[in-house]
């Protein structure tokens, strides 16, 4: 999987919920080799920031050569991002990490958040096999639904306060939908208490689960080390290279 | 592609201690792996050296919770030297980037003198450009700063290293001390080939939401752009109050700023954060020194070495 750090022109962007901005970029050589659980470092131009931002690829667009972010303004250099106007240039740089398994044929997605952001580019590139459960804390934050509806065949939604779907968080559905249904695998991207939790249910109905962690990073290429991780086997582990996609039982102690 | 770039780099080599070096540029420890990760980005045998990821006798895990943060031009880390220790080291990751044709320097810490005199023995190895003595790494408990801040334990440390191995010592000074001076003529006096500065500045950053430190060790070493003037001004110090070749760091990030510690007195440089922010930075400064030259009409970079002393 090569990796490049390109500079591509800012096609689109928009918010699309408070705070929660789309970003489109073309990026031929990285939209052709990116898989659905890779990421990119996107240098925020202007040389006032040391570090590039992770952010998780959400759509892909082969014919346009362009690659989608989305993303939560949560400091001053996701703010900066969401300034960015359409023609702008920016340097990218990946696809970095690992992605998903694409093996499966009846994945079942479980986002929080903006985790719903890289399983988007999953349930894409998976052609209508896959079933999404969202969670969030109220109808406004579950603006995801229509954006998923054209690559899925269900949606099921969560809310805190019930405003939406099923009362309570993803857990609180997840052994419904895994007893109903003929999941082979289940992914996760979200807070990770919502993924442990997740990892937990998947493990008693013995189905495959895969989970995508999220760390303060510096490189992104596995040099600087800010993001190992402990694995359950007592090896240490880079988020950037290693993951951020893991195993459940590689990361959470799901006995 | 490497005999191309040799003639177009002629400008740029550089002899420092007998290690003979295609560009002055260098990679400073910790920021930039053992270089293979690297590789896509940057020709690594262009590079003056790698200096590898810290390494230690016994594994590390390094430090719990957050271990970076950006501040303003700049960063802050508490990393805490993981590593897989030196053995991994010698048997796994040596081999496997030997065929980087790259001068790998080993930078080495150790908690007490003898630690670095077992170090260097081990690393007296084919495949090893050179030892980096860590003597000023701010986020480990033990050694480290101890060493860095005491011109009689640098001395020690320097002197058992040199006893155990024939590869050049270079030593890090840490500009967390009140003459730094002083330090680079203890170790020059011990017998360091090379001195190397500066390492981080002890920094740290509090979280006003939590009212809790942000880093997982409370403090961290500061690099990036913001520590440059700093490091800048010890080199331009330190050169002329010693003779053996120094390389100069901290917050190198454009090949203008590359220049400027040459001028202050470095024989060559290190790049450290700003490969963070530009995986292929290190290229683009062996670029800009070469056009410098060129612009000037000079043959060789070593005629602007130490040109503001």
């Amino acid at each position: 999987m090569p990796k490049v750090a390109v500079d591509g022109e800012i096609i689109d962007q928009h918010e699309l919920a408070k705070d929660v901005w789309r970003m489109e970029v073309e990026a031929r050589e990285i939209a052709r080799e990116a898989e659905p659980g890779q990421f990119v470092q996107l240098q925020i131009p202007g040389g006032a920031f040391t570090l590039r931002r992770p952010v998780g690829i959400a759509e892909v667009s082969l014919q346009k050569g362009t690659v989608a972010f989305i993303y939560r303004v949560v400091g001053k250099g996701t703010k900066a991002l969401s300034r960015l106007t359409a023609g702008t240039v920016i340097n990218v740089l990946g696809p970095l990490g690992h992605g998903f398994s694409c093996k499966a044929k009846r994945p079942l997605l479980v986002g929080g958040g903006m985790g719903l952001s890289p399983l988007l580019f999953y349930a894409e590139h998976a052609k209508g096999k896959a079933d999404v459960l969202m969670g969030g804390r109220c109808e406004r934050e579950l603006f995801w639904q229509e954006i998923y509806k054209p690559h899925v065949q269900e949606v099921f939604c969560t809310t805190d306060d019930g405003s939406c779907g099923t009362k309570g968080f993803t857990t609180t559905l997840l052994p419904e939908l895994l007893q109903k249904g003929d999941y082979d695998l289940v992914i996760a991207c979200g807070p990770e208490i919502m993924m442990q939790g997740i990892s937990k249910i998947a493990h008693e109905y013995q189905i495959p689960c895969q989970v995508s962690l999220e760390k303060r990073m510096g490189c992104g290429l596995g040099a600087c080390l800010s993001c190992s991780i402990d694995t359950t086997s007592g090896q240490r582990r880079k988020v950037c290279k290693d993951g951020p996609v893991f195993w459940a039982e590689e990361v959470f102690d799901l006995a | 592609m490497s005999r191309a770039i040799n003639m177009l780099d002629k400008r740029l080599h550089t002899n420092l201690a007998g290690i003979y070096m295609n560009t002055p540029v260098l990679t400073a420890s910790g920021t930039f792996g053992f270089g293979e990760e690297f590789a896509e980005f940057v020709d690594l045998s262009r590079l003056g050296g790698v200096m590898v990821k810290g390494t230690t006798l016994k594994p590390r895990r390094g430090n719990e919770g957050v271990r970076i943060t950006e501040t303003p031009m700049g960063m802050l880390n508490c990393i805490g030297l993981e590593n897989p220790g030196v053995e991994v080291f010698l048997q796994e990751t040596l081999p496997r980037i030997a065929n980087y044709n790259m001068n790998v320097i080993v930078n080495i810490s150790g908690s007490t003198v003898e630690e670095y005199g077992i170090l260097a023995e081990m690393l007296d190895v084919p495949g090893v450009a050179a030892i980096e003595l860590n003597v000023s790494c701010p986020n480990v408990k033990e050694g480290g700063i101890v060493f860095g801040t005491d011109p009689k334990a640098a001395e020690a440390v320097v002197k058992e290293a040199k006893a155990h191995t024939k590869k050049p010592v270079i030593l890090k000074l840490s500009p967390n001390v009140t003459d730094i001076v002083t330090m680079a003529k203890a170790v020059e006096y011990a017998g360091a080939d090379i001195i190397s500065l500066i390492n981080t500045l002890l920094g740290m950053e509090i979280n006003i939401h939590t009212q809790k430190p942000t880093l997982g060790n409370v403090t961290g070493g500061l690099s990036g752009p913001c520590v440059k003037p700093v490091a800048l001004r010890m080199v331009y110090q330190v050169a002329k109050a010693v003779n053996v070749p120094l390389i100069g760091m901290g917050g190198i990030s454009c090949a203008e700023d590359a220049i400027e510690f040459l001028l202050a007195g470095a024989s060559a440089v290190a790049v450290g954060t700003a490969n963070f922010n530009d995986p292929a930075v290190t290229m683009k400064i062996c670029d800009g020194i070469n056009d410098y030259l060129a612009q000037r009409h000079l043959e060789s970079v070593q005629d602007i070495i130490g040109a503001a002393l």
